[in-house]
């Protein structure tokens, strides 16, 4: 694997194909957060993408002090944002206050789990279920830890804004450690 | 302060993005809100591990993407040449055998225009 800055300073000189390699390593990553803002693989992926193409347009603003990787977060957010925004005209009705319903993507595997796993899995579930509002903020700062300025700044909120929607979410969030343990392997199957 | 007034505080109270004299105090006396602070900073270490958790996109999801990006970037560079700007941008970019055919004709019919103004 090419190292990162160095694919990075190549890209800001106009090499592509190092941008592409660029891409393919932080892809997962990139399309994880994604995914996690969006809550649905479609638009992950058309966020991803969005994502990639305004990081190649502004990769000659990149400063090498900086982590690549936050910068990227960065420019997902934004991406996401405006994404969630033209779907959002695009419905007839506003799906922020009622949730979507979450989508089992995992291949649950109860007996195997260890009590750490399935914690994992029972808040990743938990995050999806979260209104998208509160779920972009709490995945920025809590997931990739963002700072509340910087995710104001991308969600386009501010950082008041930011700030009640973190605690709301995280309120919301902690519940999910105090599911008896029968619940636990269904934890997709009820919504907020 | 009633225990349930503090705990309504804790996820803001947990990163120190709330500096309630009060409330810390209480924490601080409170077995019953220390507990409850407990989960957060448990919440918040699972929340951190979600990062590497990473969600196993569709195995054709990388290869649309950069094809997608490709076919982004080459017509946006065709943009750039119809409106006379960014040259060098779009000289950058090479992409396919066609687009560097049609890049190089706007390019050479820019620059008949451009002598065609200067004489
Ligand atoms: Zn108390």
């Amino acid at each position: 694997m090419v190292d990162e800055r160095e694919l990075v300073e190549a890209a800001q000189r106009g090499d592509r194909p190092a941008f592409e390699e660029l891409v393919r390593q932080t892809f997962s990553d990139t399309y994880t957060l994604a995914y996690r803002l969006t809550g649905n693989e479609e638009d992950a992926r058309d966020v991803a993408q969005e994502a990639y193409l305004r990081a190649w347009k502004g990769i000659g603003k990149f400063r090498g002090d900086a982590q690549f990787s936050t910068w990227m977060y960065r420019i997902t957010a934004n991406a996401a944002a405006t994404f969630t925004k033209k779907r959002k005209r695009q419905r007839t009705e506003s799906i922020d206050d009622i949730g979507e319903p979450a989508e089992s993507r995992y291949d649950y595997q109860p007996a195997a789990m260890s009590e750490a796993a399935d914690l994992l899995d029972r808040l990743s579930v938990a995050v999806d279920e979260l209104p998208p509002k509160l779920r972009q903020v709490v995945v920025l700062r809590d997931v990739y830890g963002l700072g509340h300025e910087a995710i104001a700044q991308e969600l386009d909120i501010t950082e008041t804004a930011a700030k009640v929607r973190l605690h709301r979410a995280r309120h919301k969030l902690r519940e999910v450690l105090d599911l008896p343990g029968e619940q636990r392997s269904g934890a997709s199957a009820h919504a907020v | 302060m009633l225990c349930e007034q503090v705990q309504e505080l804790l996820p803001s109270l947990i990163d120190g993005d709330e500096h309630n004299v009060e409330a810390l105090a209480h924490v601080e006396t409170c077995l019953q809100c220390q507990a409850e602070a407990a989960r957060y900073r448990k919440l918040l270490r699972a929340m951190t591990m979600l990062r590497t958790r990473y969600l196993a996109p569709n195995p054709s999801a990388l290869a649309q993407t950069l094809a997608g990006l490709e076919s982004e970037l080459e017509r946006s560079a065709v943009r750039a040449v119809l409106s006379g700007k960014r040259l060098a941008y779009a000289g950058a970019i090479g992409g396919t055998v066609a687009t560097a055919a049609t890049v190089a004709a706007f390019v050479a019919r820019n620059r008949k225009r451009g002598l065609k103004l200067a004489g």
